[in-house]
């Protein structure tokens, strides 16, 4: 517990520099902010006004102390393209990037774990070549093209799934809200059709995501089983005369999650910029869209916003990382 | 100086000569059997020297204007007079295509050539010296990595203004940890070493040492990791104009083309966001490729 708590303590350093390159980010770089909040057609005189109102004029540490306070009052300053407070946006947004992300997290967990496995117990193999070719091709595939590629070949060319435009189509209704997923609300309101409905939107894009997750997560599973499996333990096991799966699933697998746990905080990097293209792409309406609708229309509050939330949300994923990594390997328990 | 005197050196040179030579022809032996065992690498090396030569000459290959409209040839498919057919406003992506591998290319090596330098000086600093410029640098390297990376660099080319010298600038950032780390690591490993000691001994100060000695040696790591985040850095410029950020239209860029076809993939028009995607993949692609060839060769131990 103790561990844990330090490990909390930790992370506050960092969250501390996050709020201040987000800070800097807005204040200290040229590029003036307050012409950015006035908007392209401000004269001079309201662009003073607006200097004044926002507090710019006044000396740095003091403006940083107004972020902070502001920030700590959850309050990350009000969106000019849709009259509303950013934070307000960005909760009711999260939901559906969070959604996105998940569904093709454990879409790639499930299909580079077992690929890794099989590559490295089956070394030379055909299926060991499959996962070298998906390795350096998945980390070279650009999503905003590889979703495109998809949407013309399962929506235009097969019909398989609806068009790209957004979590639902127009006829649906979303389900009562409980978690904001839809998936699982619907399961929760008992509404299959509107299952199926929110399960065919989010096939292709979560398909795209993790295509490109897969490629980082099957090359650390398959170099981290290769390791476990020519280790001395698995040599005893294996003269011990255990069966080949026991040997392979319980005592190698296990050992070999380790470093693929770890790995994950690098996949999250992935995902969470990757997730911003692919909303983009699929018109989904989550918070990475919203990014991108702000900086075009130069409306910089939800950008500096979504920038802090991400941030947050990483440091956040890489301490439960660290948690879990604390929890199923007991030398990272006795490390601190 | 007496005949006697200089009889050692002429006895050594030689000597020394034929050591260069042979370790010159063992290095280039080595090179041919990494590219002889590994045709792929080969491969990348004939793609990378296509995508060079379309940087450097494009303008002068490409069969049209890459901004000359014709609404009369608007959205044809691929044929004979347009090999990667025409795009909404009657433009020949071919030559849209040929024409931007200079700009995409161009940012993705400034900016690599960028957080060469600095990541490169700031890990080796940090690695040689230790104690406060190692803990600032790795504060710096910290705090950046603390962002999801992508997201960092949006968020720098909005709050900086949205032109190319600074998406340049944000894909240097986002890598500045990468470098810092990789040359810090390499110079820990050599500062002890005995060379660097000799060196010491005979009176060179600490800045010589670091430039003289300790920087040619990590210079082949560090030139493997430009090769391998060249890919990335390219990714990075693409995705950051497929939003709207850098370059604009109706400048000829990949990012820029595949979000222009993007709308009409869904009636259909494949061709206009195909080509310019497929010709951005296959870089990054040949990219990676060449960056793991050419760590084979550096330093085979890391052979994956």
């Amino acid at each position: 517990m103790r561990a844990v708590l330090s490990r909390l303590a930790g992370a506050l350093p960092t969250l501390c520099g996050v709020v201040l390159v987000t800070f800097l980010l807005t204040r200290v770089l040229p590029g003036d902010t307050a012409t950015y909040f006035a908007g392209p057609t401000a004269s001079a005189e309201s662009i003073a006004q607006i200097r004044t109102a926002l507090g710019l004029d006044l000396p740095l540490p003091e403006q940083f102390w107004r972020y902070v306070v502001a920030l700590s009052h959850g309050d990350l300053g009000m969106s000019l393209t849709t009259g509303q407070p950013v934070r307000t946006e960005l909760i009711t947004r999260l939901p559906a990037s969070a959604e996105l992300t998940l569904c093709a997290l454990l879409l790639a967990i499930g299909i580079a774990v077992p690929l890794g496995v099989l590559a490295a117990v089956r070394q030379g193999s055909l299926i060991d070549h499959v996962c070298r070719v998906v390795t350096t091709a998945g980390v070279s595939l650009p999503v905003f093209f590889t979703g495109l590629l998809l949407v013309y070949v399962f929506y235009f060319l097969l019909g398989w799934f609806p068009a790209p435009l957004g979590r639902l189509d127009a006829f649906a209704t979303a389900p009562a809200h409980v978690t904001g997923f839809y998936l699982i609300d619907a399961l929760l309101a008992h509404d299959m059709e509107t299952f199926r409905a929110a399960f065919a939107q989010i096939v292709l894009p979560a398909v795209t995501l993790a295509l490109f997750a897969l490629a980082p997560i099957a090359r650390i599973t398959r170099a981290s089983m290769l390791a476990v499996l020519g280790s001395e333990f698995i040599r005893t096991a294996r003269a011990s005369g255990l069966s080949g799966p026991t040997v392979i699933l319980t005592y190698a697998l296990r050992n070999a999650l380790l470093p693929v746990v770890t790995v994950l905080g690098m996949v999250f990097s992935f995902l969470l910029g990757a997730n911003v293209l692919v909303e983009k792409v699929f018109a989904w309406p989550g918070i990475g869209s919203f990014a991108v609708e702000a900086l075009i229309a130069s409306d910089f509050a939800p950008v500096q916003g979504f920038v802090l939330t991400m941030a947050v949300l990483y440091v956040l994923l890489n301490l439960g990382i660290d948690l879990l990594n604390r929890a199923i390997d007991p030398r990272a328990r006795r490390g601190t | 100086m007496s005949a006697s005197e200089t009889t050692p050196v002429d006895v050594a040179a030689p000597a020394v000569a034929r050591a260069t030579a042979s370790a010159r022809a063992n290095s280039f032996a080595h090179i041919r059997y990494v590219l002889g065992e590994n045709p792929v690498t080969l491969f990348a090396a004939l793609l990378f020297a296509a995508y060079a030569l379309m940087a450097l000459f494009g303008p002068l290959f490409a069969p049209y204007d890459p901004l000359a409209s014709d609404t009369v040839r608007a959205l044809r498919p691929p044929d004979w007079h347009h090999w990667f057919g025409t795009d909404q406003l009657g433009r020949d992506i071919l030559s849209r295509v040929i024409v931007a591998t200079r700009i995409d290319l161009g940012i993705a090596l400034a900016s690599v050539a960028l957080v060469f330098a600095a990541g490169g000086l700031a890990g080796l600093a940090a690695g040689f010296f230790g104690g406060w410029v190692d803990a600032v640098i790795g504060r710096i390297a910290d705090t950046i990595m603390a962002f999801p990376l992508f997201v960092l660099a949006m968020g720098i080319v909005a709050a900086l203004g949205n032109t190319i010298p600074n998406i340049v600038l944000a894909t240097a950032i986002i890598n500045f940890p990468l470098y810092a780390r990789v040359a810090r690591a390499e110079t820990l490993t050599r500062r002890e070493a005995g060379f660097v000691d000799a060196a010491r001994l005979s009176g060179h100060r600490d800045g010589a040492l670091l430039l003289l000695q300790v920087l040619p040696n990590i210079m082949p790591i560090m030139v493997v990791q430009m090769s391998l985040t060249m890919g990335y850095a390219i990714l990075n410029a693409a995705g950051l104009s497929f939003i709207g950020l850098g370059v604009r239209p109706p400048t000829a860029e990949w990012g820029i083309m595949v979000a222009e076809g993007a709308s009409f993939i869904v009636s259909g028009e494949w061709w206009i966001a195909l080509f310019p995607g497929a010709t951005l993949m296959l870089a990054v692609f040949c990219f990676n490729l060449l960056g793991d060839g050419l760590r084979d060769i550096v330093d085979p131990r890391r052979r994956t």
